[in-house]
C-alpha cells in the first residue's frame, strides 16, 4: 500500500469517469502515483474489499459509505470521503408497457416533466391496478443505501403512495438493470448513466424523468477510503484529491467528450457503445416523447461538485431515518455528516472553502 | 451471542452459485459434514421471495454473483423478514471474513446462531471453494497441454511431408530448434504451423 500504487474498485457507471480518467489520462501519474482499477460486480463486494484492505479507495454510493460508517448495513467500518465523483446522472425509466399504461392516467394538459404530475398519474395507475386486483409494478433500484432508492421513494411518497406497500422495490446492480427490464424482473428502474440510455437504445425502456427533475444537485458516488488509510499517510489522500480535481476538469471540457466516451466504452471499463455514453455526457437523452437536453444531467467537477458537502450527507441520513434504515439516535446525524470531509478536500486543493449555495439540493426544483 | 432462537435442529443452508460443478462440490462437502438440509439456487428470478419461503439459517453466495446486492436488501425489509439476518458469525472475526472473501465466497447467517455451529460450515465452504479453483486451474492446464500436443502433431506432419522425414526425426528437429532458441517445443511447432498456413 505504497503511495505509488493505489487500488480502486469501481462499478461500471459514467460517474466512475473521474477515477478512470485519473488512471488512464495521466493525472494520477502527475501526482506521483499509479492507479490499479478493478471492476466489480456488486456494491457489497466493493464495500467488503475496501473495508478489508483489498482496495485502498472505492467508487462507492455515498449513502453506503455513510451506512457502513454508522454500522447500519452488513459490515461496520469507519470510512471517509475526501472527494466525490460529481453529482446527478440518474433517470427513471419504465418498460414501454408501463409507460403506456401511465400515459392513460395523465390529465390532458399535464406537464410530463413535473414529478408531481407524473407522481399523480402513477398513483392513479396503482389505484386502478388495485381495483382490478392486478399485481403492482416492481421498480428496480441499485442498493438499499442509494440515491436511487431515495429518489424513487421521494417521488412515490410525494404522490401519496406508501413505497413499501404500493409498489415492490427490488435491488438490481446497475449493469444488470437493463437485463432485468428485458426479462420482466422489473417494470422500471432508477439508475445512473449510462444504463437508462442503454435501455432506450435497445427499445426496452422509456425515460420518464431525469434525476434533475426530482433533485437538482443530487449526491451520488464518493471516493471512499478507510479512516486508517488516511491516518497512515495523509499525503496519499492529498495526491488522490488533486488527481481527481484535474481529471474532473478534463471530463468537464466538451472538447474531450469524444475521448472520454471512447475511454469509458472499452470492455474492461463500462463495455457500452461510445455513442450511448456520449448522449449521457451531453445530457441529451431520448425520453418517452422526444429528446430532452439538460446541462446538469451529469455534473463532474464544475460548481465545486467534487467538494464533499456535509449537508448532502445530512440529507442522505434524513432519507435513512425517514425510511427506517436508521434509528435517528442522538449523535448519529453528526457522525453521518462527518463521513464527508471537505477539510481534506480543501487542504489538498490548497484553496479556501468556497461560498456555498444556500440550498445544496433543490428538491423538486421545477415545482 | 446466544443460541436461544435456534435449537439444535439441522441447519437450513442455501447455496447461491451459478457454477453447478462448484455448487455440487460444496454440497457434497457439507453433506459429508452432516448437513443434509441444503438447497441450491442457480437463477435469480424472485430471489428474495424464494429465500423468504425457504427461511434458511445460512446463505452462502459466490462473490462473482451480482445478486449479492439483492441479499443485502434483507437487512432492510424488516417487515418481510421473519428473522434478522447478519453477515458472518461475528464481525470481529476479521480473519474468517478475509479467508472467505479470498476464497471468493460470502456468508449470511441468521442472528442468534452460535459461532461454533457456523465455523465448520464456513471452513468447509472455504476449503471447497479453494478446491474448485485448484480443479479449474488443473483443468485449464490439461486443456492447454492437449492443445499443445495437437499443434506439435500438426507441425510434425508438416515437417514429415515437406522434408520427407520420419516422425521421430521431425520431433527431433523441433526439439533441437526449441533448445537452440530457448523456447518451448509447442512455440516452435506453432510457428511451423503458422508459416505453413502463410505459405499455403
Amino acid at each position: 500500500m505504497s503511495l505509488d500504487r493505489v487500488r480502486i474498485g469501481f462499478i461500471p457507471l459514467v460517474d466512475a469517469a473521474i477515477p478512470i480518467v485519473a488512471a488512464d489520462v495521466g493525472f494520477a501519474a502527475a501526482e506521483g502515483f499509479a492507479i490499479d482499477l478493478a471492476r466489480e460486480v456488486s456494491w457489497s463486494n466493493i464495500r467488503d474489499r475496501l473495508t478489508l484492505g483489498h482496495f485502498d479507495v472505492a467508487h462507492l454510493l455515498a449513502p453506503l459509505a455513510i451506512a457502513t460508517s454508522l454500522g447500519l448495513g452488513a459490515l461496520q467500518a469507519p470510512l471517509a470521503a475526501p472527494v466525490t465523483c460529481g453529482l446527478n446522472g440518474n433517470a427513471i425509466t419504465l418498460s414501454p408497457d408501463l409507460y403506456d399504461e401511465l400515459m392513460d392516467h395523465f390529465a390532458p394538459d399535464a406537464n410530463l416533466f413535473d414529478p408531481r404530475a407524473t407522481g399523480a398519474a402513477f398513483a392513479a395507475l396503482v389505484r386502478a391496478r388495485r381495483v382490478r386486483g392486478d399485481e403492482q409494478p416492481t421498480l428496480g433500484m441499485t442498493f438499499p443505501f442509494s440515491s436511487h432508492n431515495y429518489l424513487l421513494r421521494l417521488w412515490l411518497a410525494d404522490a401519496g403512495l406508501t413505497p413499501d406497500e404500493d409498489v415492490r422495490l427490488a435491488v438490481v446492480p446497475p449493469p444488470y438493470m437493463v437485463d432485468a427490464l428485458e426479462h420482466g424482473h422489473v417494470d422500471g428502474f432508477c439508475v445512473g448513466a449510462p444504463w437508462n440510455a442503454v435501455a432506450v437504445s435497445l427499445g426496452l425502456g422509456r425515460i420518464i424523468h431525469l434525476g434533475v427533475d426530482l433533485v437538482a444537485r443530487c449526491p451520488e458516488k464518493v471516493l471512499a477510503v478507510r479512516e486508517s488509510w488516511l491516518t497512515e499517510a495523509p499525503e496519499r489522500a492529498d495526491a488522490l484529491v488533486r488527481a481527481c480535481l484535474n481529471a474532473a476538469q478534463w471530463c468537464d471540457d466538451p472538447a474531450n467528450r469524444d475521448d472520454l466516451a471512447t475511454l469509458l466504452s472499452s470492455p474492461h471499463r463500462l463495455d457500452v457503445p461510445p455513442g450511448v455514453i456520449r448522449a449521457a455526457l451531453d445530457g441529451r437523452l431520448q425520453v418517452g416523447r422526444g429528446v430532452r437536453a439538460h446541462d446538469d444531467y451529469q455534473i463532474f467537477g464544475r460548481d465545486h461538485a467534487l467538494r464533499p458537502d456535509p449537508r448532502h450527507a445530512l440529507w442522505l441520513y434524513a432519507q435513512m431515518t425517514r425510511w427506517r434504515q436508521a434509528s435517528g439516535e442522538e449523535g448519529e446525524a453528526a457522525r453521518a455528516a462527518s463521513v464527508y470531509r471537505p477539510d481534506l478536500f480543501d487542504r489538498a486543493a490548497g484553496t479556501p472553502p468556497p461560498s456555498l449555495l444556500e440550498d445544496p439540493l433543490g428538491v423538486f426544483p421545477g415545482v | 451471542m446466544t443460541d436461544r432462537a435456534i435449537p439444535d435442529r439441522p441447519l437450513k443452508i442455501v447455496l447461491i452459485d451459478a457454477s453447478p460443478v462448484r455448487a455440487a462440490i460444496l454440497e457434497e462437502g457439507l453433506r459429508d459434514a452432516g448437513h443434509a438440509n441444503i438447497m441450491r439456487i442457480a437463477d435469480h428470478a424472485n430471489l428474495l421471495e424464494r429465500i423468504y419461503a425457504i427461511d434458511p439459517d445460512v446463505i452462502l453466495i459466490d462473490l462473482a454473483d451480482p445478486s449479492r446486492d439483492v441479499l443485502e436488501q434483507m437487512f432492510q425489509v424488516s417487515r418481510a423478514v421473519r428473522r434478522p439476518v447478519g453477515m458472518f458469525v461475528d464481525q470481529t472475526d476479521s480473519a474468517a471474513i478475509e479467508a472467505a472473501i479470498d476464497a471468493g465466497v460470502s456468508a449470511y447467517v441468521v442472528d442468534g446462531l452460535r459461532r461454533e455451529r457456523i465455523k465448520p460450515i464456513l471452513d468447509t465452504t472455504i476449503s471447497r471453494f479453494h478446491a474448485f479453483s485448484k480443479l479449474r486451474s488443473e483443468l485449464e492446464h490439461a486443456k492447454s497441454q492437449l492443445e499443445e500436443r495437437k499443434v506439435v502433431d500438426r507441425a510434425k506432419g508438416i515437417l514429415m511431408r515437406s522434408r520427407n522425414i520420419g516422425e521421430e526425426e521431425a520431433y527431433g528437429l523441433l526439439r533441437k530448434v526449441a533448445m537452440n532458441e530457448k523456447k518451448k517445443i509447442a512455440e516452435i511447432a506453432q510457428s511451423v504451423v503458422t508459416a505453413a498456413e502463410l505459405l499455403g
